[in-house]
């Protein structure tokens, strides 16, 4: 049977689109969502893509966390449906304390984008089994607050409980605090992340590497995993 | 119509990187004496009738819950403006 992967597409969404290619790349069949809607189509799994969800007015993915089909979001994440949010979907997850902590402007006070490293720091996740422990991958970051805060307590929480999914490497592209890129929740269904695995899934189109120019698809791992999750349930 | 303003900022102890933006232009403009700014945020919550104190606890609720994320920002008043000081848009 055909793994479905919902995409909730938000006033001001980008990268809906690029996401349902992704998890069609990988084998999965993509469904379409709506944020006016209470309706999640009898899906395995969701993305929460990237992009500017209600202009970001008030804090960037505030109100989407309070838009109709969160409230299903949310309850199929308590239940244990993998999520996986992206730049503003991990916006939108962290405003609806799905994971904990906050995203702000970046330090250095301008929109940045590069293809950024990074080192998966937890494969026990629906959206990161795929990889291995301390792997170092690639993909396009591109964001202007993706600096990653909580508290020291929180902070030491999340260190302590292998909770930090991702960490940038060589540079901190946004002061995030301990590096912090993305992160997972205690049992591993939601991730979310600042930088954007669905823009490195298909070769010609992907961060370049010392191969060939463009020909980066670390991205694509992160939709993999989740059908491998999938099939398992 | 009565007004309830709620104010917020961000937290103290956080970077505030809009508000360094703002203080670079004021010392561009030659004022030293100025050092700092933070930038925060003000609603204006129109109301259409009387504002009794449940609306004002619905207020603070909404400020605490909506408006503001307490990781990042702290509620500082939430009140009733004086009409003489509320912006009206008229």
């Amino acid at each position: 049977m055909t793994v479905r992967v919902g995409v909730v597409t938000f006033p001001g969404s980008l990268d809906d689109r690029d996401a349902m290619r992704a998890v069609r790349l990988a084998g999965a069949e993509p469904v379409a969502l709506w944020h006016g809607e209470h309706d999640l189509k009898g899906v395995d799994a969701i993305v929460l893509p990237g992009g500017f969800s209600y202009g970001d007015y008030l804090r960037a993915g505030a109100i989407a966390a309070r838009s109709p089909i969160m409230a299903e979001v949310i309850d199929a994440a308590n239940g244990g449906m993998p999520v996986l949010g992206i730049c503003n979907g991990f916006q939108i997850l962290v405003e609806a304390h799905l994971l904990p902590g906050g995203l702000i402007r970046n330090d250095h006070g301008d929109f940045i984008r590069r293809d950024q490293k990074l080192r998966v720091e937890s494969t026990d996740s629906a959206w990161t089994n795929g990889f291995t422990a301390g792997q170092e991958i690639v993909i396009p970051l591109k964001n202007g607050e993706g600096g990653y805060i909580a508290d020291d307590a929180t902070l030491d929480r999340l260190e302590g409980e292998g909770l930090v999914a991702f960490r940038y490497v060589d540079v901190n592209p946004n002061g995030s605090l301990r590096d912090i890129a993305g992160l997972r929740n205690e049992r591993g269904n939601v991730v979310g992340l600042m930088p954007h695995p669905e823009h490195a899934v298909e070769a010609g189109f992907g961060p370049d590497t010392d191969l060939a120019m463009r020909s980066g698809t670390d991205g694509l791992t992160f939709f993999t995993s989740v059908l491998k999750q999938s099939v398992l349930n | 119509m009565p007004t309830i303003v709620v104010e917020v900022m961000p937290k103290a102890e956080l970077l505030d990187p809009a508000g360094k933006a703002v203080a670079g232009a004021i010392h561009r403009l030659g004022e030293n004496r100025i050092t700092d700014v933070r930038l925060g945020k003000r609603f204006e919550l129109h109301v259409d009738g009387e504002v009794d104190d449940a609306l004002l606890d619905t207020a603070r609720q909404l400020a605490a819950d909506l408006l503001s994320n307490g990781v990042i920002e702290d509620v500082v008043s939430v009140h009733v403006a004086d009409d003489a000081h509320a912006s009206t848009g008229a």
